[in-house]
Protein backbone atom coordinates (compact mmCIF):
# COMPACT_ATOMS: atom_id res chain seq x y z
CA UNK A 1 0.00 0.00 0.00
CA UNK A 2 0.94 3.68 -0.47
CA UNK A 3 3.63 2.74 -2.96
CA UNK A 4 3.01 5.91 -4.95
CA UNK A 5 4.38 7.96 -2.04
CA UNK A 6 7.89 6.56 -2.54
CA UNK A 7 9.70 7.98 -5.58
CA UNK A 8 12.51 5.43 -5.27
CA UNK A 9 10.12 2.56 -5.96
CA UNK A 10 9.95 3.72 -9.57
CA UNK A 11 13.36 2.11 -10.07
CA UNK A 12 11.69 -1.26 -10.37
CA UNK A 13 13.82 -2.82 -7.65
CA UNK A 14 12.45 -4.82 -4.77
CA UNK A 15 13.49 -3.64 -1.34
CA UNK A 16 13.24 -6.18 1.48
CA UNK A 17 15.85 -4.74 3.84
CA UNK A 18 13.59 -2.51 5.86
CA UNK A 19 15.02 -3.59 9.20
CA UNK A 20 18.31 -1.99 8.11
CA UNK A 21 16.68 1.21 6.95
CA UNK A 22 13.42 2.09 5.25
CA UNK A 23 12.69 4.02 2.08
CA UNK A 24 11.63 7.65 2.37
CA UNK A 25 8.32 9.05 1.16
CA UNK A 26 8.32 12.24 -0.89
CA UNK A 27 6.69 14.27 1.88
CA UNK A 28 9.67 13.65 4.17
CA UNK A 29 12.19 14.57 1.49
CA UNK A 30 10.16 17.68 0.66
CA UNK A 31 9.98 18.81 4.29
CA UNK A 32 13.75 18.62 4.57
CA UNK A 33 14.31 20.28 1.20
CA UNK A 34 12.05 23.10 2.27
CA UNK A 35 14.20 23.77 5.31
CA UNK A 36 17.30 23.90 3.12
CA UNK A 37 15.70 25.86 0.28
CA UNK A 38 13.49 28.32 2.15
CA UNK A 39 14.43 28.93 5.79
CA UNK A 40 17.86 27.55 6.64
CA UNK A 41 18.83 28.87 10.07
CA UNK A 42 20.02 27.59 13.40
CA UNK A 43 17.70 27.00 16.34
CA UNK A 44 17.46 28.74 19.70
CA UNK A 45 19.35 31.91 18.89
CA UNK A 46 17.87 33.89 16.00
CA UNK A 47 15.45 36.81 16.01
CA UNK A 48 14.88 36.86 12.29
CA UNK A 49 11.91 35.36 10.49
CA UNK A 50 13.46 32.19 9.15
CA UNK A 51 14.90 31.34 12.56
CA UNK A 52 11.48 31.71 14.10
CA UNK A 53 10.00 29.32 11.55
CA UNK A 54 12.80 26.82 12.07
CA UNK A 55 12.47 26.96 15.84
CA UNK A 56 8.77 26.37 15.70
CA UNK A 57 9.01 23.42 13.31
CA UNK A 58 11.88 21.90 15.24
CA UNK A 59 10.25 22.18 18.65
CA UNK A 60 6.92 20.96 17.38
CA UNK A 61 8.38 17.56 16.57
CA UNK A 62 8.36 16.84 20.30
CA UNK A 63 4.58 17.29 20.22
CA UNK A 64 4.31 15.01 17.22
CA UNK A 65 6.32 12.30 19.02
CA UNK A 66 4.24 12.78 22.14
CA UNK A 67 1.05 12.23 20.18
CA UNK A 68 2.56 9.27 18.33
CA UNK A 69 3.55 7.22 21.37
CA UNK A 70 1.59 8.95 24.14
CA UNK A 71 4.32 10.52 26.23
CA UNK A 72 4.92 14.02 27.58
CA UNK A 73 6.56 16.29 25.01
CA UNK A 74 9.13 17.51 27.54
CA UNK A 75 10.44 13.96 27.95
CA UNK A 76 11.30 13.64 24.25
CA UNK A 77 15.04 13.98 23.58
CA UNK A 78 16.42 14.30 20.07
CA UNK A 79 19.44 12.07 19.45
CA UNK A 80 21.35 10.90 16.40
CA UNK A 81 19.66 7.50 16.46
CA UNK A 82 18.83 4.50 18.61
CA UNK A 83 22.52 3.80 19.22
CA UNK A 84 23.02 7.29 20.60
CA UNK A 85 19.86 7.02 22.70
CA UNK A 86 20.91 3.69 24.20
CA UNK A 87 24.38 5.04 24.97
CA UNK A 88 22.81 8.02 26.73
CA UNK A 89 20.84 5.68 28.96
CA UNK A 90 23.88 3.58 29.82
CA UNK A 91 26.50 6.32 30.19
CA UNK A 92 24.22 9.14 31.35
CA UNK A 93 21.96 7.27 33.71
CA UNK A 94 23.21 3.77 34.50
CA UNK A 95 26.75 4.97 35.22
CA UNK A 96 25.37 6.83 38.26
CA UNK A 97 22.68 4.32 39.16
CA UNK A 98 24.34 0.89 39.09
CA UNK A 99 26.37 -0.33 42.03
CA UNK A 100 28.90 -3.16 42.22
CA UNK A 101 27.07 -6.49 42.43
CA UNK A 102 23.88 -5.25 40.75
CA UNK A 103 22.50 -7.36 37.93
CA UNK A 104 21.49 -6.23 34.46
CA UNK A 105 19.45 -8.65 32.35
CA UNK A 106 20.09 -8.71 28.61
CA UNK A 107 19.74 -11.52 26.06
CA UNK A 108 21.84 -12.76 23.19
CA UNK A 109 19.39 -11.73 20.47
CA UNK A 110 19.98 -8.04 21.20
CA UNK A 111 21.59 -5.65 18.75
CA UNK A 112 25.20 -4.62 19.45
CA UNK A 113 23.96 -1.22 20.60
CA UNK A 114 22.12 -2.81 23.51
CA UNK A 115 25.02 -5.01 24.58
CA UNK A 116 28.35 -3.31 23.96
CA UNK A 117 27.61 -0.14 25.99
CA UNK A 118 26.80 -2.38 28.96
CA UNK A 119 30.01 -4.37 28.51
CA UNK A 120 31.93 -1.11 28.38
CA UNK A 121 30.29 0.31 31.51
CA UNK A 122 30.98 -2.93 33.29
CA UNK A 123 34.69 -2.23 32.90
CA UNK A 124 34.06 0.76 35.15
CA UNK A 125 31.48 -0.58 37.59
CA UNK A 126 31.63 -4.26 38.51
CA UNK A 127 27.96 -5.07 38.02
CA UNK A 128 26.89 -8.38 36.46
CA UNK A 129 25.42 -8.84 32.99
CA UNK A 130 23.13 -11.86 32.79
CA UNK A 131 21.81 -13.15 29.48
CA UNK A 132 18.21 -14.28 29.74
CA UNK A 133 17.93 -17.71 28.04
CA UNK A 134 15.75 -17.70 24.94
CA UNK A 135 13.04 -20.25 24.17
CA UNK A 136 13.52 -22.97 21.62
CA UNK A 137 12.11 -20.72 18.90
CA UNK A 138 14.52 -17.94 20.05
CA UNK A 139 11.65 -15.92 21.49
CA UNK A 140 11.76 -14.27 24.88
CA UNK A 141 8.81 -14.12 27.25
CA UNK A 142 8.07 -12.79 30.70
CA UNK A 143 8.54 -16.30 32.09
CA UNK A 144 12.14 -16.41 30.88
CA UNK A 145 12.75 -13.09 32.61
CA UNK A 146 11.12 -14.13 35.87
CA UNK A 147 13.41 -17.13 36.09
CA UNK A 148 16.46 -14.86 35.96
CA UNK A 149 15.39 -12.09 38.29
CA UNK A 150 16.98 -12.00 41.73
CA UNK A 151 16.97 -9.40 44.50
CA UNK A 152 20.04 -7.91 42.84
CA UNK A 153 18.35 -7.35 39.47
CA UNK A 154 18.21 -3.63 38.81
CA UNK A 155 17.67 -3.41 35.06
CA UNK A 156 16.00 -5.33 32.26
CA UNK A 157 17.06 -4.06 28.84
CA UNK A 158 15.66 -5.53 25.64
CA UNK A 159 14.34 -4.81 22.17
CA UNK A 160 10.62 -4.56 21.51
CA UNK A 161 11.20 -6.61 18.36
CA UNK A 162 14.53 -8.36 17.81
CA UNK A 163 16.20 -7.51 14.54
CA UNK A 164 17.29 -11.07 13.76
CA UNK A 165 14.34 -13.22 14.73
CA UNK A 166 11.72 -10.50 14.63
CA UNK A 167 9.92 -11.80 17.71
CA UNK A 168 7.71 -9.28 19.39
CA UNK A 169 8.24 -9.14 23.15
CA UNK A 170 5.27 -8.51 25.41
CA UNK A 171 6.41 -5.08 26.54
CA UNK A 172 3.32 -4.32 28.56
CA UNK A 173 3.42 -7.33 30.85
CA UNK A 174 7.21 -7.21 31.18
CA UNK A 175 6.90 -3.53 32.08
CA UNK A 176 4.29 -4.24 34.70
CA UNK A 177 6.43 -6.96 36.24
CA UNK A 178 9.54 -4.76 36.28
CA UNK A 179 7.59 -1.93 37.82
CA UNK A 180 6.27 -4.15 40.62
CA UNK A 181 9.78 -5.38 41.32
CA UNK A 182 11.50 -2.02 41.22
CA UNK A 183 13.46 -2.89 38.11
CA UNK A 184 14.30 -0.26 35.51
CA UNK A 185 12.92 -1.33 32.14
CA UNK A 186 14.95 -0.05 29.21
CA UNK A 187 13.46 -0.71 25.77
CA UNK A 188 15.16 -0.60 22.39
CA UNK A 189 12.31 0.34 20.07
CA UNK A 190 14.40 0.56 16.88
CA UNK A 191 12.53 -2.36 15.28
CA UNK A 192 9.29 -2.00 17.20
CA UNK A 193 8.20 1.62 17.05
CA UNK A 194 8.21 1.79 13.21
CA UNK A 195 5.89 -1.18 12.91
CA UNK A 196 3.19 -1.01 15.55
CA UNK A 197 1.18 1.10 17.88
CA UNK A 198 2.86 1.81 21.17
CA UNK A 199 1.72 3.65 24.28
CA UNK A 200 4.57 4.85 26.46
CA UNK A 201 2.48 5.92 29.43
CA UNK A 202 0.49 2.74 29.47
CA UNK A 203 3.53 0.49 29.28
CA UNK A 204 5.66 1.04 32.40
CA UNK A 205 8.68 1.47 30.16
CA UNK A 206 11.32 3.68 31.79
CA UNK A 207 13.45 4.51 28.76
CA UNK A 208 12.59 4.05 25.09
CA UNK A 209 15.03 4.48 22.19
CA UNK A 210 14.37 4.50 18.46
CA UNK A 211 15.78 5.71 15.12
CA UNK A 212 14.17 7.92 12.51
CA UNK A 213 15.62 6.18 9.48
CA UNK A 214 13.89 2.88 10.23
CA UNK A 215 10.47 4.55 10.10
CA UNK A 216 10.45 6.48 6.83
CA UNK A 217 12.48 9.31 8.34
CA UNK A 218 15.98 10.54 7.54
CA UNK A 219 19.26 9.12 8.84
CA UNK A 220 21.07 10.92 11.64
CA UNK A 221 18.14 11.45 13.96
CA UNK A 222 16.52 9.39 16.68
CA UNK A 223 14.60 9.73 19.88
CA UNK A 224 15.08 8.92 23.53
CA UNK A 225 12.03 9.10 25.75
CA UNK A 226 12.30 8.63 29.48
CA UNK A 227 10.15 9.00 32.55
CA UNK A 228 10.62 12.55 33.75
CA UNK A 229 11.79 11.58 37.24
CA UNK A 230 14.52 9.43 35.70
CA UNK A 231 15.57 12.09 33.23
CA UNK A 232 16.07 14.36 36.22
CA UNK A 233 18.72 11.95 37.45
CA UNK A 234 20.30 11.42 34.03
CA UNK A 235 23.42 13.42 33.16
CA UNK A 236 24.29 14.68 29.69
CA UNK A 237 27.05 12.74 27.99
CA UNK A 238 27.90 15.78 25.85
CA UNK A 239 28.49 19.37 26.96
CA UNK A 240 28.58 22.56 24.92
CA UNK A 241 26.34 25.17 23.38
CA UNK A 242 22.58 25.08 23.51
CA UNK A 243 22.42 23.03 26.69
CA UNK A 244 23.75 25.47 29.33
CA UNK A 245 22.16 28.50 31.00
CA UNK A 246 25.50 30.00 32.03
CA UNK A 247 29.10 29.17 32.87
CA UNK A 248 31.61 31.36 34.69
CA UNK A 249 35.31 31.78 35.27
CA UNK A 250 34.99 30.22 38.71
CA UNK A 251 33.94 26.96 36.97
CA UNK A 252 30.35 27.31 38.00
CA UNK A 253 27.74 26.48 35.41
CA UNK A 254 24.08 25.69 35.12
CA UNK A 255 22.41 23.41 32.64
CA UNK A 256 19.17 24.15 30.84
CA UNK A 257 16.05 22.24 31.70
CA UNK A 258 15.02 18.84 30.41
CA UNK A 259 15.12 17.86 27.55
CA UNK A 260 17.36 20.64 26.12
CA UNK A 261 20.24 19.89 28.47
CA UNK A 262 20.73 16.58 26.68
CA UNK A 263 21.05 18.20 23.25
CA UNK A 264 24.45 19.90 23.15
CA UNK A 265 25.55 21.52 19.90
CA UNK A 266 23.70 22.24 16.69
CA UNK A 267 21.39 19.30 16.18
CA UNK A 268 20.31 17.62 12.96
CA UNK A 269 17.66 20.26 12.31
CA UNK A 270 16.54 19.18 8.85
CA UNK A 271 16.44 15.58 10.03
CA UNK A 272 14.35 16.35 13.10
CA UNK A 273 11.88 18.19 10.87
CA UNK A 274 11.95 15.24 8.46
CA UNK A 275 11.30 12.80 11.28
CA UNK A 276 8.29 14.84 12.39
CA UNK A 277 6.92 14.62 8.88
CA UNK A 278 7.58 10.86 8.77
CA UNK A 279 5.69 10.29 12.02
CA UNK A 280 2.73 12.32 10.78
CA UNK A 281 2.81 10.27 7.61
CA UNK A 282 2.79 6.98 9.53
CA UNK A 283 0.00 8.13 11.85
CA UNK A 284 -2.02 9.06 8.83
CA UNK A 285 -1.77 5.54 7.44
CA UNK A 286 -2.39 4.14 10.91
CA UNK A 287 0.05 1.97 12.83
CA UNK A 288 -2.49 -0.83 13.10
CA UNK A 289 -2.89 -0.88 9.33
CA UNK A 290 0.87 -0.95 8.90
CA UNK A 291 1.27 -3.88 11.25
CA UNK A 292 -1.60 -5.76 9.68
CA UNK A 293 -0.17 -5.34 6.19
CA UNK A 294 3.25 -6.61 7.24
CA UNK A 295 1.72 -9.67 8.88
CA UNK A 296 -0.36 -10.36 5.79
CA UNK A 297 2.71 -10.10 3.59
CA UNK A 298 4.61 -12.44 5.84
CA UNK A 299 1.79 -14.99 5.91
CA UNK A 300 1.59 -14.85 2.15
CA UNK A 301 5.31 -15.52 1.85
CA UNK A 302 5.17 -18.44 4.30
CA UNK A 303 2.24 -19.98 2.44
CA UNK A 304 4.06 -19.77 -0.87
CA UNK A 305 7.46 -20.84 0.38
CA UNK A 306 6.03 -24.09 1.74
CA UNK A 307 6.21 -25.57 -1.75
CA UNK A 308 9.93 -24.98 -2.10
CA UNK A 309 11.59 -27.77 -0.22
CA UNK A 310 15.14 -26.48 0.03
CA UNK A 311 14.22 -23.29 1.87
CA UNK A 312 14.59 -23.37 5.65
CA UNK A 313 12.66 -20.67 7.51
CA UNK A 314 13.85 -20.18 11.11
CA UNK A 315 11.10 -18.00 12.54
CA UNK A 316 7.74 -19.07 11.11
CA UNK A 317 5.63 -18.25 14.13
CA UNK A 318 6.63 -14.77 15.03
CA UNK A 319 4.43 -11.74 14.87
CA UNK A 320 6.34 -9.29 12.70
CA UNK A 321 7.46 -8.76 9.12
CA UNK A 322 10.92 -10.23 9.61
CA UNK A 323 11.77 -13.57 8.00
CA UNK A 324 15.06 -15.36 8.60
CA UNK A 325 15.88 -18.17 6.19
CA UNK A 326 18.55 -20.03 4.26
CA UNK A 327 18.61 -22.02 1.07
CA UNK A 328 19.72 -25.45 2.22
CA UNK A 329 23.48 -25.81 1.77
CA UNK A 330 24.02 -22.28 0.47
CA UNK A 331 25.96 -19.64 2.37
CA UNK A 332 23.72 -16.69 3.24
CA UNK A 333 25.85 -14.18 1.38
CA UNK A 334 25.70 -16.20 -1.81
CA UNK A 335 21.92 -16.16 -1.53
CA UNK A 336 21.81 -12.40 -1.09
CA UNK A 337 24.13 -11.95 -4.07
CA UNK A 338 21.86 -14.22 -6.08
CA UNK A 339 18.76 -12.24 -5.15
CA UNK A 340 20.57 -9.00 -5.91
CA UNK A 341 21.07 -10.27 -9.43
CA UNK A 342 17.28 -10.08 -9.81
CA UNK A 343 17.03 -6.67 -8.21
CA UNK A 344 15.93 -7.97 -4.82
CA UNK A 345 17.61 -6.40 -1.81
CA UNK A 346 17.87 -8.56 1.31
CA UNK A 347 20.48 -8.87 4.01
CA UNK A 348 22.80 -11.73 4.84
CA UNK A 349 24.64 -12.03 8.10
CA UNK A 350 24.30 -12.16 11.81
CA UNK A 351 22.59 -8.76 11.83
CA UNK A 352 24.73 -7.18 14.53
CA UNK A 353 23.63 -9.80 17.04
CA UNK A 354 26.92 -11.62 17.04
CA UNK A 355 26.23 -13.59 20.19
CA UNK A 356 23.11 -15.19 18.82
CA UNK A 357 25.15 -17.61 16.76
CA UNK A 358 25.96 -19.57 19.94
CA UNK A 359 22.29 -19.93 20.60
CA UNK A 360 21.15 -20.74 17.08
CA UNK A 361 23.76 -23.16 15.75
CA UNK A 362 23.60 -21.34 12.47
CA UNK A 363 25.93 -18.45 12.13
CA UNK A 364 24.35 -16.54 9.32
CA UNK A 365 20.90 -16.16 7.84
CA UNK A 366 19.27 -14.31 5.00
CA UNK A 367 16.84 -11.76 6.35
CA UNK A 368 13.80 -10.39 4.59
CA UNK A 369 12.20 -7.51 6.44
CA UNK A 370 8.94 -6.05 5.16
CA UNK A 371 7.35 -2.68 5.43
CA UNK A 372 3.84 -1.63 4.45
CA UNK A 373 4.86 -0.55 0.94
CA UNK A 374 6.03 -4.03 0.01
CA UNK A 375 3.54 -5.84 -2.19
CA UNK A 376 2.24 -9.33 -2.78
CA UNK A 377 3.58 -9.08 -6.34
CA UNK A 378 7.06 -8.48 -4.97
CA UNK A 379 6.75 -11.62 -2.88
CA UNK A 380 5.61 -13.56 -5.95
CA UNK A 381 8.77 -12.44 -7.71
CA UNK A 382 10.92 -13.42 -4.75
CA UNK A 383 9.29 -16.85 -4.59
CA UNK A 384 9.84 -17.30 -8.31
CA UNK A 385 13.53 -16.53 -7.96
CA UNK A 386 13.90 -18.80 -4.93
CA UNK A 387 12.20 -21.62 -6.83
CA UNK A 388 14.88 -21.41 -9.48
CA UNK A 389 17.68 -21.38 -6.98
CA UNK A 390 19.12 -24.65 -8.19
CA UNK A 391 20.85 -22.42 -10.74
CA UNK A 392 22.23 -20.19 -8.04
CA UNK A 393 25.90 -20.82 -8.77
CA UNK A 394 25.41 -20.17 -12.47
CA UNK A 395 24.27 -16.74 -11.41
CA UNK A 396 26.58 -15.82 -8.58
CA UNK A 397 29.81 -17.20 -10.02
CA UNK B 1 39.57 -18.93 -20.24
CA UNK B 2 35.87 -18.88 -21.10
CA UNK B 3 33.38 -18.09 -18.41
CA UNK B 4 31.88 -21.59 -18.24
CA UNK B 5 35.29 -23.04 -17.49
CA UNK B 6 35.98 -20.36 -14.90
CA UNK B 7 32.67 -21.03 -13.23
CA UNK B 8 33.37 -24.74 -13.20
CA UNK B 9 36.78 -24.30 -11.57
CA UNK B 10 35.35 -21.94 -8.97
CA UNK B 11 32.42 -24.22 -8.25
CA UNK B 12 34.59 -27.34 -7.90
CA UNK B 13 36.89 -25.56 -5.48
CA UNK B 14 33.90 -24.34 -3.49
CA UNK B 15 32.26 -27.74 -3.27
CA UNK B 16 35.46 -29.62 -2.52
CA UNK B 17 37.98 -27.12 -1.27
CA UNK B 18 41.61 -28.07 -0.88
CA UNK B 19 42.90 -28.46 2.69
CA UNK B 20 39.72 -27.44 4.49
CA UNK B 21 40.02 -28.27 8.16
CA UNK B 22 42.68 -27.14 10.60
CA UNK B 23 45.25 -29.23 12.43
CA UNK B 24 46.71 -28.93 15.91
CA UNK B 25 50.27 -27.92 15.23
CA UNK B 26 52.18 -25.13 16.91
CA UNK B 27 54.69 -24.84 14.07
CA UNK B 28 52.07 -23.20 11.82
CA UNK B 29 51.49 -19.47 11.46
CA UNK B 30 47.87 -18.46 12.02
CA UNK B 31 45.49 -15.72 10.89
CA UNK B 32 41.78 -14.99 10.84
CA UNK B 33 39.91 -12.98 8.22
CA UNK B 34 36.91 -11.79 10.18
CA UNK B 35 35.94 -8.43 8.81
CA UNK B 36 33.21 -5.96 9.43
CA UNK B 37 32.37 -5.33 5.82
CA UNK B 38 31.49 -8.91 5.10
CA UNK B 39 30.29 -11.94 6.98
CA UNK B 40 32.95 -14.37 5.81
CA UNK B 41 34.91 -15.76 8.70
CA UNK B 42 37.85 -17.99 7.82
CA UNK B 43 40.80 -19.20 9.85
CA UNK B 44 44.04 -19.89 8.05
CA UNK B 45 47.25 -21.66 9.04
CA UNK B 46 50.48 -21.92 7.13
CA UNK B 47 53.68 -23.89 7.59
CA UNK B 48 56.91 -22.50 6.21
CA UNK B 49 60.18 -24.46 6.27
CA UNK B 50 63.48 -23.25 4.84
CA UNK B 51 61.72 -20.43 3.03
CA UNK B 52 59.30 -22.81 1.32
CA UNK B 53 55.55 -22.95 1.92
CA UNK B 54 54.98 -26.53 3.02
CA UNK B 55 51.31 -26.38 3.87
CA UNK B 56 48.34 -24.02 4.11
CA UNK B 57 45.03 -25.03 5.65
CA UNK B 58 41.80 -23.17 6.34
CA UNK B 59 38.40 -23.56 7.91
CA UNK B 60 35.29 -21.51 8.63
CA UNK B 61 32.15 -20.20 7.01
CA UNK B 62 32.33 -18.14 3.88
CA UNK B 63 30.73 -17.51 0.53
CA UNK B 64 31.49 -19.38 -2.68
CA UNK B 65 33.98 -16.81 -3.91
CA UNK B 66 36.18 -16.62 -0.83
CA UNK B 67 36.00 -20.35 -0.16
CA UNK B 68 37.01 -21.20 -3.70
CA UNK B 69 39.67 -18.49 -3.72
CA UNK B 70 41.13 -19.98 -0.55
CA UNK B 71 41.25 -23.40 -2.16
CA UNK B 72 42.80 -22.26 -5.44
CA UNK B 73 45.26 -20.07 -3.59
CA UNK B 74 46.36 -22.96 -1.40
CA UNK B 75 46.81 -25.16 -4.46
CA UNK B 76 49.02 -22.59 -6.11
CA UNK B 77 51.09 -21.61 -3.05
CA UNK B 78 52.13 -24.95 -1.63
CA UNK B 79 55.67 -25.82 -2.67
CA UNK B 80 56.54 -22.25 -3.66
CA UNK B 81 59.13 -20.10 -1.95
CA UNK B 82 58.06 -17.19 0.22
CA UNK B 83 59.42 -14.83 -2.42
CA UNK B 84 57.40 -16.48 -5.19
CA UNK B 85 54.29 -16.39 -3.02
CA UNK B 86 54.76 -12.69 -2.37
CA UNK B 87 55.10 -12.06 -6.06
CA UNK B 88 51.94 -13.98 -6.94
CA UNK B 89 50.10 -12.28 -4.13
CA UNK B 90 51.06 -8.83 -5.38
CA UNK B 91 49.98 -9.62 -8.92
CA UNK B 92 46.74 -11.18 -7.78
CA UNK B 93 45.81 -8.13 -5.73
CA UNK B 94 46.67 -5.93 -8.69
CA UNK B 95 44.36 -8.02 -10.89
CA UNK B 96 41.46 -7.70 -8.45
CA UNK B 97 42.10 -3.98 -8.06
CA UNK B 98 42.14 -3.59 -11.86
CA UNK B 99 45.77 -2.54 -12.02
CA UNK B 100 48.51 -3.87 -14.24
CA UNK B 101 49.56 -7.43 -13.49
CA UNK B 102 51.29 -10.41 -14.98
CA UNK B 103 48.67 -13.05 -15.67
CA UNK B 104 51.26 -15.69 -16.46
CA UNK B 105 52.21 -15.84 -12.81
CA UNK B 106 48.68 -16.48 -11.63
CA UNK B 107 47.74 -19.80 -13.21
CA UNK B 108 44.32 -20.95 -12.03
CA UNK B 109 43.91 -17.78 -9.97
CA UNK B 110 43.13 -16.11 -13.29
CA UNK B 111 39.56 -17.37 -12.89
CA UNK B 112 38.87 -14.23 -10.85
CA UNK B 113 40.07 -11.82 -13.53
CA UNK B 114 36.58 -10.46 -14.07
CA UNK B 115 35.52 -10.24 -10.46
CA UNK B 116 36.05 -6.48 -10.48
CA UNK B 117 32.89 -6.27 -12.55
CA UNK B 118 31.10 -7.15 -9.30
CA UNK B 119 32.61 -4.66 -6.86
CA UNK B 120 30.74 -6.18 -3.92
CA UNK B 121 32.62 -9.46 -4.47
CA UNK B 122 36.14 -8.05 -4.70
CA UNK B 123 36.56 -8.25 -0.99
CA UNK B 124 35.58 -11.93 -1.01
CA UNK B 125 38.24 -12.72 -3.60
CA UNK B 126 40.88 -10.84 -1.62
CA UNK B 127 40.15 -12.30 1.79
CA UNK B 128 42.32 -15.45 1.65
CA UNK B 129 45.24 -13.45 0.26
CA UNK B 130 44.95 -10.97 3.10
CA UNK B 131 45.26 -13.84 5.56
CA UNK B 132 48.43 -15.08 3.88
CA UNK B 133 49.80 -11.56 3.82
CA UNK B 134 49.12 -11.23 7.55
CA UNK B 135 50.95 -14.47 8.25
CA UNK B 136 53.91 -13.51 6.08
CA UNK B 137 54.12 -10.15 7.80
CA UNK B 138 54.23 -11.86 11.16
CA UNK B 139 57.44 -13.59 10.05
CA UNK B 140 59.44 -10.38 10.23
C1 LIG C 1 17.10 -3.77 17.34
C2 LIG C 1 18.00 -2.64 16.96
N1 LIG C 1 18.46 -1.82 17.90
C3 LIG C 1 19.26 -0.78 17.62
C4 LIG C 1 19.65 -0.51 16.34
C5 LIG C 1 20.57 0.64 16.09
O1 LIG C 1 19.99 1.62 15.33
P1 LIG C 1 20.85 2.78 14.69
O2 LIG C 1 21.92 2.13 13.89
O3 LIG C 1 19.88 3.54 13.86
O4 LIG C 1 21.39 3.61 15.81
C6 LIG C 1 19.20 -1.34 15.31
C7 LIG C 1 19.63 -1.08 13.92
O5 LIG C 1 19.92 -1.96 13.15
C8 LIG C 1 18.35 -2.42 15.62
O6 LIG C 1 17.91 -3.24 14.67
Amino acid sequence: MNREDFPILNNGKIYFDNAATTLKPKCVIDAMDKYYLEYTSNIHRGDYDSAVITNKLYDNVRNIVSEFINCDANTVIYTSGATHSLNMVVFGFMRYFLKPGDEVLLNKAEHASNILPWIKLQEEIPFTIKYIPLNEDYSLTLDNIKKCVTLKTKVVSLAMISNVIGDLRDIKSIGEYCHQNNIIFNVDGAQGIPHMKFDFKDSNVDFLSFSGHKMCGPTGVGILVGKYELLEKMKPIMYGGGMNSFFEEDNSYELKSIPTRFEAGTPAIAEVIGLGEAIKYLMNIGMDNIHKQEINLKKYFLEKVKDINNIIVYNKNINSGIIAFNIDGVFAQDTSMYLNHYGIAVRAGNHCAKMLKDEMNIKNTVRISMYFYNSFEEIDKLIEVLKNSKDIFKVVL
Amino acid sequence: MNSDLKREIIFDNYKEPMNKGLVEDESYLKANTKSDSCIDNLDFMMKIEDGIVKDIRFDGEACAISTSAASIMIRSFIGKSVEEVKNILENYVAMIEEKEYNSELLGELNVYDEISKQPNRKNCALLPMQAVEKMLNSLK
